[in-house]
């Protein structure tokens, strides 16, 4: 059973041997790469492709590692004692399980995902390394052992804002998604639209690589702005003529708020087009 | 083989350790990878690298040690375009050719022979001149088909990426020269953060209070604590004016940053090299100026000193009493920088000109003497290095 991308998400051969890897191996993955090009739909798509239930940590500033394995509701049980109801007799009736626990406990084996890791503390990763290589902890309120029945296939994303600890990074397979290329994004953009005329396809990737080349930018369009602003275009029924000007050789594309996103980008493109339109 | 090529990386500056190679190992053992060389390219990186910018490394090792190895693969068959072929043999056969290639049986015959040829073929031919690419009666080649082997197929996609990506080293500009902005420069120093609670409990221990009253059977127990804090002391000395107008985007960055940063920031300007005295505010140094005697009496030892300057001046300006060149200073510069760092053990100097150019300075060479080799350039990498250092000792 090997991941071979699906029909709503195309993998790079190098992309899928870390993917099937890590899954053979039965140790985490850890995806790095800019932001939107599809790092948490990955584990999506790995879990739609294997038919395998997928578990999902959305991991915040205020995350600790703990909150992955369990809580405890003090709070409720506190209630519950004031009330004099009979469950506070049972400390188990308060231990609320997190993913990682779903996970090690699900019938048939899972994908978790462990999204945008460094968020976290710098401390998370570390919190978490007896859990991601031997998949079991312990509950010390109710002093029971936590076993993985099977263990799950675990993809963690990051961003890159802090660095992961060595001891973590050992112990995960890891792969960078580099930009597509545009022979990968014309498949990209052939799954997600698969009716789209070719012209108009040349002409957006034209410019939209045109974009990216553009210096200065704070902030490069990436895939999912691509896919938002093709929607766009279709729904608009921009012709492909209009998305190059052959007069200038420049490209100006119409809706292009859905590929900036930041008004300094937009001024310094408006200055450049106006400056090419200038000197024509 | 593998042996060798794990330490192979390990000298080229990937870092590698035996855990992340026996997982290779173990899952070459599973048969993850299907036994082409791109496969196990792909599979080592996963497993042996763990940070984007050292795929250039790896790529370089890679390329060094498989280089010969590779096989041709499979694949190339079905990707010689015919076309490809037939142009060039148009413009590079002979007529004679053109009638062996007749002789030969046409184009469905030749295309048979050549595989057949390159089913004998084990190795890659570098010169060539055995199997194919001789010029006369051989149809395949005169200069037609490179005996690099996998230049063939560049201009078919299928086969691009068996164009051997190690050798692409697409990776290169990842190699640690990212742009440094003020992002980048605060996730580096914060690095230098050191949480600690000191001080007077005041602040509402939430989940403390909770746990306690509950193990205390819902008797409310309420619990403080101190604040929590970034305890590290940062004394940032700035070079301001002359030389250091170049550098001065780079600087206000990494001082905007070092602000909200850190809690406990001192900062004084200097110009070209530390003297008796320091400012405060550019628009009053001449008015308003704080002995460095003083400063140093000031603050603990324990604050971290981080000097920014380009050491780029004249030599006398450091080693020589009255070397200054703004005023007549009593001791050199290069004794009140020692007072510094006896005074502050844990100091590092960061200089925005690049490092290549670092040997033209003799300069720069004495400064660094001075901070006993604790110099680093202000980029990316040098402020990791850096903070790296002041976070140690």
């Amino acid at each position: 059973m090997r991941f071979t991308g699906t029909d709503t998400y195309v993998a790079t051969d190098d992309l899928m041997m870390a993917v099937n890897a890590a899954v053979t191996l039965e140790r985490p993955l850890l995806i790095k790469g800019e932001p939107g090009t599809g790092k948490t739909l990955l584990a999506v798509e790995v879990a739609k492709a294997l038919g395998r239930p997928l578990l999902q940590w959305h991991v915040k500033s205020t995350s600790k590692a703990q909150q992955g394995l369990y809580e405890y509701d003090a709070v409720s049980r506190l209630r519950d004692s004031q009330l004099g109801d009979a469950r506070v007799q049972d400390i188990a009736h308060y231990i609320k399980r997190g993913p990682l626990w779903e996970a090690f406990d699900s019938a048939a084996p899972a994908v978790l995902l462990i999204d945008e890791i460094d968020k976290a503390d710098i401390e998370f990763p570390n919190d978490l390394l007896r859990e991601l290589d031997r998949m079991e902890f312990h509950v010390y309120e109710t002093q029971q052992l936590v076993k993985a029945r099977h263990r799950p296939a675990i993809i963690i994303t990051s961003n890159n804002e802090k660095e992961l600890p060595d001891a973590f990074l050992r112990r995960c397979f890891f792969h960078y998604i580099r930009f597509p290329d545009r022979e990968t994004m014309e498949r990209i953009v052939g799954v997600h639209f698969p009716g789209l005329k070719k012209n108009l396809l040349a002409q957006a990737l034209t410019a939209f690589f045109a974009i990216r080349e553009v210096p200065g930018l704070k902030k490069k369009p990436s895939t999912s702005e691509l896919l938002d602003w093709l929607k766009l275009l279709v729904a608009e029924d921009i012709p492909p003529e209009a998305l190059h000007n052959p007069e200038t050789g420049k490209i100006i594309p119409p809706l292009h708020g859905a590929l900036l996103k930041n008004e300094q980008d937009v001024h310094l493109f408006e200055r450049l087009v106006f400056m090419s339109r200038r000197n024509a | 083989m593998l042996n060798d090529f794990f330490l192979r990386l390990r000298e080229g500056g990937v870092p590698v350790s035996v855990r992340e190679y026996l997982m290779l190992l173990e899952a070459l053992g599973k048969g993850v990878a299907d036994y082409r060389v791109e496969g196990f390219y792909h599979l080592a990186r996963a497993a042996l690298v763990k940070d984007e910018s050292h795929y250039d490394r790896y790529d370089r090792v890679f390329a060094a040690y498989f280089k010969g190895v590779a096989e041709l693969p499979d694949g190339i068959l079905a990707a010689i375009p015919e076309e490809w072929l037939r142009r060039m043999s148009e413009l590079n056969l002979s007529d004679e050719d053109k009638a062996a290639i007749q002789a030969l049986g046409g184009w469905e015959k030749l295309m048979e022979t050549l595989r057949q040829r390159l089913a004998e073929q084990k190795d890659r031919h570098q010169g060539g001149s055995k199997w194919i690419g001789t010029a006369g009666t051989s149809p395949f080649g005169a200069h037609g088909y490179n005996p690099e082997g996998v230049r063939i197929g560049q201009g078919a996609s299928r086969n691009r990426r068996a164009v051997k990506v190690w050798d692409q080293r697409e990776f290169r500009n990842l190699d640690s020269s990212e742009e440094l902005g003020p992002r980048n420069i605060k996730l580096a120093l914060r690095r230098l953060r050191r949480f600690a609670r000191e001080g007077a409990p005041e602040e509402l221990d939430l989940d403390g209070t909770i746990s306690a009253t509950a193990r205390n059977a819902g008797w409310l127990d309420l619990r403080m604590v101190p604040e929590r804090h970034n305890a590290v002391k940062v004394l940032l000395f700035l070079d301001v004016g002359g030389s250091m107008d170049d550098h001065v985007k780079i600087c206000e960055e990494l001082f905007s940053a070092a602000r909200t940063e850190f809690k406990h920031l001192e900062y004084y300007y200097f110009h070209n090299f530390v003297y008796e005295s320091v400012w405060r505010d550019n628009r009053r140094r001449r008015s308003e100026r704080f002995p460095l005697a003083s400063v140093m009496h000031r603050y603990a030892h324990d604050y971290r000193l981080i000097l920014v300057g380009d050491a780029t001046m004249s030599p006398y300006e450091i080693i020589y009493p009255g070397g200054a060149i703004e005023h007549h200073n009593e001791e050199a510069g290069a004794v009140w920088l020692s007072r510094l760092l006896a005074t502050y053990p844990r100091a590092i100097w960061l200089n925005p000109q690049p490092e290549q150019r670092w040997d033209y300075h003799d300069s720069i060479r004495i400064t660094r003497e001075l901070m006993t080799e604790r110099m680093f350039p202000l980029t990316l990498d040098g402020l990791d290095r850096g903070i790296s250092r002041l976070r140690g000792q």
